[in-house]
Order: structure tokens, then sequence, then C-alpha cells
């Protein structure tokens, strides 16, 4: 497939060379799985990870006879996604049968939309380094998700050189809408982070909406990127390559980046830029060559003859509307205020994906600053230890809350205070749990300080005559050996005032 | 002629059908029959008359977003040419290179 004289890869450019010569054009094209109970047009189930095939019947495997019903939930969960896109609704619109030879859907086509989507003509914006872009939404349309096929034979697990596929058809017939943006022009070197702070913030927002659960790694989120470029200043854009298979943030971020530079390097030797397909790997993060891609004729779209025209009625739109939940921007631009933290601060946390965590974290009693603090530092390094999600940390937010409480009251100090969570961690129980087991709480027993602070001056006399003669400042060498002495298990700072009392500097 | 040999030659590769010359020319004569009759509708279509994509004048047919039984995977694949691992068993898939 594959034309040498027109696809020369020529000489590597670097980014930062490329978007300097070369304006990129990006659109998305972002497919999310709904997550309701039943099928877009049957009531099988649409549990992810079943065994094969077990959730079929025979509308989904287009059974002669059969005939698609539309499920009212999928169509309002839609509208829900439009109206917080800032979409028009259609009043009146269809569905259309998508014709093509794959066994990915045993109908021999896909129930979708093509000329008349649901929703139009919206916007979503996001924050790029501090600067907001609005993506301009095209459209918003529903349609059915496809089988999975699995190859066997050949290359492990690719299409070419199989000798045969299997299909299960679990996944065909589940909701999915696809959400199509305008082209996205100039944005310059920061299209590659556009692109991805677009997913996110979709993925964010769909979440918001309680639609679906958006798990990329699972597949409910899938996105396909489109991109272009010309030469700077020119008033064309250039054609445009549809990168597939792009299954995480990262790899949104990565795919528009080694694209940008691939068909740089292609016209920079001549060549031209092919309107093709092509498949983004994970590993090396680029992308290499897939089919051609079909011109939309080819795909012979008419209008589905087995569903009858939706026509949303207005107050049922505007019922959608007034239950809309609070957008994310909004609910972020809040808690920000609550919090009193910097546009930095709230980056770091959504980069992080502890906004839920501290909220949580702030709702179970922890300072705002307590909580930021524990799930960006503590917990991160912790979370990246392990190599899991924040989240999936075997530590409750009720449980960052009660040791933050813990240290504020003075029972634990810092150093005492990571052990705790080690013992949370570990499973040893509640942080309450873990200081009784572990005997872990601060020595407050005057007695026992007074002591190790007495023996502490008297094994250093000369720094102890430092500070009776005014240097406070020698006093860290004391209360390191107190610490020292207590096993770690004192308060630092009363310690300290103990220290300066017993030599009459406080 | 109302579809050409070409576009006969395209759908044919569409649809991953090897076909040969003469049968391009016998499919392409055939087709036009078959078109030329359906386009005989057309000549009824007068202005005035919305295109209709529904026999039947209804909208909005819903059903509850509730489950009801599958078949299960051995009933589904029953009628299957070729079935392993409970999944359809397809011949390989036409990609073109």
């Amino acid at each position: 497939m594959t034309d040498s004289t027109t696809t020369t890869a020529g000489l590597p450019v670097s980014f930062d060379d490329a978007v300097a010569r070369y304006e990129p054009v990006i659109g998305l094209e972002t497919h999310v799985e709904l997550g309701t109970a039943s099928k877009m047009f049957c009531g099988c189930p649409t549990v992810f990870g079943a065994e094969p095939n077990s959730g079929v019947c025979p509308v989904c495997l287009g059974l002669p006879g059969s005939l698609p019903v539309i499920n009212r939930a999928a169509i309002e969960y839609a509208i829900r996604i439009g109206l917080a896109l800032n979409c028009s609704i259609a009043s009146w619109c269809r569905f259309a049968r998508k014709n093509y030879f794959y066994p990915d859907m045993p109908k021999n086509f896909q129930i979708s939309q093509y000329d008349e989507p649901l929703c139009s003509d919206g916007y979503l914006d996001v924050e790029v380094e501090g600067q907001q872009v609005r993506i301009g939404i095209e459209r918003v349309h529903l349609e059915e998700d496809t089988g999975k096929s699995l190859h066997i034979g050949g290359t492990a697990g690719r299409i070419h050189g199989a000798d045969y596929s299997l299909v299960d058809y679990n996944r065909a017939g589940i909701p999915l809408v696809e959400v199509v943006t305008k082209p996205i022009a100039g944005t310059g070197a920061l299209a590659p982070a556009v692109a991805r702070a677009y997913v996110t913030e979709l993925r964010d927002l769909m979440r918001a909406l309680d639609v679906s659960d958006v798990r990329m790694e699972q597949g409910s989120l899938r996105c396909d990127v489109n991109t272009s470029i010309a030469p700077a200043g020119s008033d064309r854009w250039g054609t445009r390559t549809e990168t597939k298979n792009v299954n995480s943030l990262r790899s949104v971020e990565r795919a528009v980046r080694s694209e940008i530079e691939r068909q740089a390097a292609v016209l920079d030797a001549g060549g031209r830029v092919i309107q093709e397909t092509r498949h983004f790997h994970e590993d090396t993060g680029s992308t290499t060559s897939g089919r051609s891609k079909e011109e939309a004729q080819d795909y012979r779209y008419f209008p589905e003859p087995d569903l009858v025209p939706l026509a949303p009625a207005p107050q049922w739109v505007e019922e959608i509307r007034a239950g809309l939940p609070e957008l994310p921007a909004a609910r972020r631009a809040r808690l920000q205020a609550d919090w009193d933290f910097t546009d930095q601060d709230m980056s770091a946390l959504r980069n992080a994906g502890a906004l839920d965590l501290v909220e949580e974290t702030v709702a179970a009693g922890a300072s705002p600053d307590q909580a930021r603090n524990w799930w960006l530092t503590e917990l991160s390094r912790r979370a990246n230890e392990s190599g899991v999600e924040l989240s999936a940390l075997p530590v409750t937010p009720g449980q960052v809350a009660r040791i933050c409480a813990l240290v504020a009251a003075g029972e634990l100090n810092n150093k005492l205070a990571r052990q705790v969570l080690d013992g949370v961690l570990a499973g040893e129980g509640s942080p309450d749990e873990v200081v009784a087991a572990r005997g872990l709480s601060v020595v407050t027993d005057s007695g026992v300080l007074a002591a190790a602070v007495d023996e502490a001056i008297a094994a250093n006399p000369e720094i102890a005559d430092k500070i009776r003669g005014g240097k406070a400042a020698a006093a860290g060498a004391l209360v390191g050996a107190v610490m020292k002495a207590t096993r770690g298990q004192a308060d630092a700072a009363s310690v300290r005032d103990l220290i300066l009392q017993r030599l009459g500097q406080a | 002629m109302s579809i050409t040999r070409d576009e006969v030659a395209h759908l044919a590769r569409l649809a991953r059908l090897a076909l040969a010359d003469d049968e391009l020319d016998r499919f392409a004569a055939q087709l036009d029959v078959i078109i030329t009759a359906v386009a005989r509708v057309q000549e009824v279509a007068a202005a005035g008359i919305p295109p209709t994509s529904h026999a039947a004048d209804l909208r909005n047919v819903f059903r509850d977003d509730v489950i009801t039984p599958s078949l299960g995977a051995e009933a589904a694949l029953a009628q299957a040419p070729a079935a392993e691992q409970d999944r359809f068993r397809v011949p390989r898939i036409g990609v073109e290179d």
C-alpha cells in the first residue's frame, strides 16, 4: 500500500522544528460507550468482560425477522451529553445504515447516524498551560458498538496474515456516542497538549454526567485523532491522516506529536501526505500506515428502514437540561475558591487524578492544604512505586483525614504519620488500630521527655553552652539526640521548647 | 446506462469480491436493468411529496432500558457454520495490502 514516491519518510524532523515551519490542524473523534443497563436496540446486557457471546440475541446478531427498538435511556444520555457540550438538539432526526464488509457486525452494517445527528454545533472550553482554548464540537451522534475480533495465526493478534478470525458479539449493539470536533487550528506547538486536554475534559464531563464509566483501558472511551500540517502562513490545510488505537490520555498527546513530526519529514523530502488510517503503537510512540480510508460514499448510508424517526419533544429536552449536574469546569472553579488553591495546585491535582480524593478527604475533616499535601506527595509516591492509580491505593480519604487529624492534635508527628500510613496500606486496619498495634503515638509523658532532654544536654556540654550563650539555632543537634533516644516518637517542636526552657532560653 | 462497469468494479472491491472481466460485464448489465426498473419510482416523485424513509407515520418508538434474557453462547453459536472458543469463527478477513 505504501507508495514510496509519495510517502518517503525523509530525514527525521524534531517537533520544535516541525511546528516552527508548519501549522498543525487537528480534529478528534471520540467514541464513548454509554453506561446503560441494556444495549442500544435490544435488551441484552452491556457488561464488560462477560463470557464470549453470552449477551447476544436475535436483534444484535442480526438474525432474520428481528427488529431493533431504540433504548430511551441511550437517547436521554446522548441529549445530556449534547446539552453539556452546548449543542443544539435536533427536533427531528433519523438513524442510518452504514454498510461495510467486515464481520465485526453480523448484520453487514452498523446502525449509526449520518447527515442528521442528534446533537450539533457546540463547544467545550479546555485549559492548556493557563490558556483557555474553545474546542468547537461539530456533532454528537448515536450508533451501536461493534463486536470484538480475535485474529488467529500469522503474527500474534494482527489481522494481516491471520488464518482466520473469531468474533465475540457481546459488545455489538452497546450504545455508542461519537463526539466529533470541528477542525482545531491555530494552536501551533500546543496542538498535542490541546488534544490531550480536550480528551481529559471530555472524560471528566462524561463522568460528571454519569453517562459512561469512560475507562480508556477497557475501551469505553476510544479516540481517533486526525492530524494535518500545512506550511506556516499557508491559507490551505494539508491532507489529514486518522490515527486509531489511541488508548490513553498520554497516547493522545504522543500520537499528535509523532504524526506532526512524520508529516513534516514527508513534506520536507518533497513527498505528499496521503489520506489514510494510521495505527498508533504504544511501545514506540509512533504510527504506522493502516488501510487507505474509505470515502463516506463507500459506506452507502441510507435511512434505517427498521427504525422510525426520532423527534425529541422540546419539553423533554428542557427537562434533561434542568437535570444536568454541576459540570467539571464549574466544580473546579468552586473547589479552587473554597480551598484557596492556585491554578498550579489545581492542575497538579487534576493531572494526578486527585481532585475527588482531596475533596473527599476535606469532607472527612482534613484541611485542604493537608489533604493536598498527603495525596500529591506521600500517596503519589507510593502509587508510583506500586504502579497503580492514586484511587487504587488501599487507603480511603476518610483514613487520610484521620491521619491528618492525629497529626494536627499532636498525637503523631510526620514521621510517625508515615508509619501509620504504611500500616494502613499494608492492611493492618484503620489509622487508630495501626497506632495502637504498632505503639506509634508521640511520647507525651513529660517525665520521659524531660529525662531524655537532660540526658542529651549532659552528653553534649559544648552545644548546651552555646545555647546558654544565646545561640538557639544550635538546639537542633540536641533535638536530634532526643528524637533518636525516643525512636522518633516525640514531637520535635515540643522537644525544642523543652530544651530551650531547661537552658534558660525560653 | 445508469451504473457503469467501473462502479461495479469499485463495489466488488469494497465487497472483497474478485470478479473476472466477463463477470463485471455481465453484472453491470444485470444491475443496470434492476436500477432502471427501480428508478421508475422517480417518475412519480413530484414536488410537494416529501421523501419518506418509512411506511408508518410514527416517531419516537422507544423501549425502556431493561435487560431481557439473551440467547446464551450455546444457542447463539448453534447455527454458526463454525465456532471456536465460544466465538463465531469467520474466514480470513480480506485486507488490502
